[in-house]
């Protein structure tokens, strides 16, 4: 039977949950690197036992971990990530610019195909590549050094690249979302990059729908249907159909169209999962219940699944990484919490367990399938 | 022989325990610096590149203090001769994180 391996990024380490395939029964190991920000822990498509994590803290700074051997062991790789040529400005909080300057490593994206081959995305925003499994590390120069770049101001939580799509089916298009950028797709293996942020309006800066600006939270794409993307926005879920070169609002009956992760069912392209948060400044649960919406319409028409998770005095947040799905038959879909839960539901999102409750606030989780 | 303190996490991180000692002789065996001990340091542990000091500018991290001889040496130059102590091997140089988050 096959096995289901959970990765999680914590505030304070890593941590591997693993079940078979019934998802009914779980083991916690960890933490690994106790102590550290695990901003993201991820695997190799291609190469299960490849693992990747991106660790960092305020004292040391960033660090790149890799497992050759699904998590038992770990090797320190590269950690030096230069901005390449003028380095440049971009907007500050308020206004005056300001040199890039390298925090951290909020995403790592392993190729579909090469287990040695991976992207990092970096605040302040830049994206990097990897073709020696981490050890040495390249700026793909284009995306900073776009012309709006100096207009890119940091969200709260930074000017941080998040969020990185590998499309399935064209070779060398990538899709990248910056907070507060906006999303970006390059046809050409990150050489060029376009502005894909036509439809999206956003009430928090002056030209509510200019080319860039925008808070993306999270993207998510079905690789099935390459084209479509589906959005959570700072406020406003949306959806594009032409690979982002128009979005529409999809939010429909949601209590609150502000949260941070989005997530596709393994087999239902039309089937999208979001956790509505009251708003951006009280970052929990709308009246204290936790609860997923799942559409089964591709947006518009949401419904609860509340079924196992709490529904009442329930204030947790739900970072844009930390939910994910697996490819079982039935497919499981899983989230962590800023109260150190990992929730998850093996059967599409309609009943919910958690595998671990106590954990530190949970910044990050993947599922791997294994053989 | 230099010895050098770590502190906990940047052990852990280079697998080891207890103090490191460093064998570290400046040009021209001219004065052992701060900065001639954490290259030998690097070289010695590329896991810790990028933890102690800024890998391009050189630069301490904020979070990061030097001390010897119950002196913070921490904004010294880098390029002052270490105390003939610390030279000589009978005073451990300290690296530590500071105390910092409430």
């Amino acid at each position: 039977m096959s096995g289901v391996r959970v990765l999680v990024g914590t505030r304070k380490g890593a941590f591997i949950l693993t079940s078979d395939g019934r998802r009914a029964d779980w083991t916690v190991e960890g933490p690994h690197f106790g102590g550290w920000e695990i901003f993201h822990l991820t695997g190799s498509p291609a190469d299960p036992n490849r693992l990747y994590a991106s660790q960092s803290g305020g004292w040391f700074g960033q660090l790149i971990q890799r497992s050759d051997d699904g998590g038992r062991t770990w090797t320190t790789v590269g950690n030096d990530f230069a901005y390449t040529g003028e380095v440049g400005e971009h907007l500050w909080y308020d206004g005056t610019p300001r040199p890039w300057e390298f925090k951290r490593i909020w995403h790592l994206e392993p190729s579909r195909d090469d287990p040695d081959t991976v992207y990092a995305g970096a605040e302040d925003a830049a994206l990097y590549v990897s073709n020696d499994g981490g050890q040495k590390w390249t700026e793909l120069t284009a995306l900073r050094q776009h012309r709006t770049g100096p207009t890119w101001q940091p969200g709260a939580g930074g000017l941080c690249l998040h969020t990185i799509i590998l499309d399935p089916v064209h070779q060398d298009r990538i899709y990248v979302a910056i907070s507060a950028a906006g999303a970006f797709r390059s046809d050409d293996a990150g050489t060029s990059w376009l502005p894909i942020n036509k439809g999206l309006r956003s009430g928090e800066i002056p030209d509510s729908d200019a080319e860039v600006g925008h808070c993306v939270h999270h993207i998510t794409q079905h690789p099935s249907r390459p084209d479509t993307l589906f959005m959570q926005k700072h406020w406003d879920v949306l959806r594009s159909d032409d690979a982002g070169a128009n979005w529409r609002e999809v939010s429909g009956n949601l209590p609150s169209d502000f949260g941070f992760p989005i997530a596709v069912h393994a087999h239902e392209p039309e089937t999208i999962y979001v956790v509505p948060i009251k708003s951006d400044s009280e970052h929990y649960p709308p009246e204290g219940r936790l609860r997923v919406y799942r559409s089964r319409s591709g947006g518009d028409e949401w419904e609860p699944l509340t079924n196992g998770l709490p529904q009442s005095d329930c204030y947790v947040n739900i970072y844009r990484d930390a939910m994910a799905v697996d490819t079982l038959d039935e497919c499981g879909i899983y989230f962590g919490t800023t109260g150190g839960q990992v929730y998850h539901s093996a059967d599409g999102g309609d009943n919910w367990a958690p595998i671990v409750r106590d954990l530190p606030p949970v910044l990050s989780v993947e599922v791997q399938v294994l053989p | 022989m230099i010895r050098v303190v770590l502190p906990a996490h940047l052990k852990t991180l280079a697998k080891v325990t207890g103090e490191v000692r460093l064998e570290v002789t400046g040009p021209q065996a001219g004065p052992v610096t701060q900065r001639l001990v954490l290259d030998a340091l690097e070289a010695r542990y590329p896991m810790l590149l990028g933890t102690i000091r800024d890998r391009h500018s050189g630069k301490r991290r904020a979070f990061v203090r030097f001390y010897a001889c119950e002196e913070d040496l921490s904004n010294s130059s880098p390029d002052t001769p270490l105390p003939e102590r610390v030279a000589s091997g009978a005073e451990p140089y300290i690296i530590l994180g500071a105390m910092a988050g409430g």
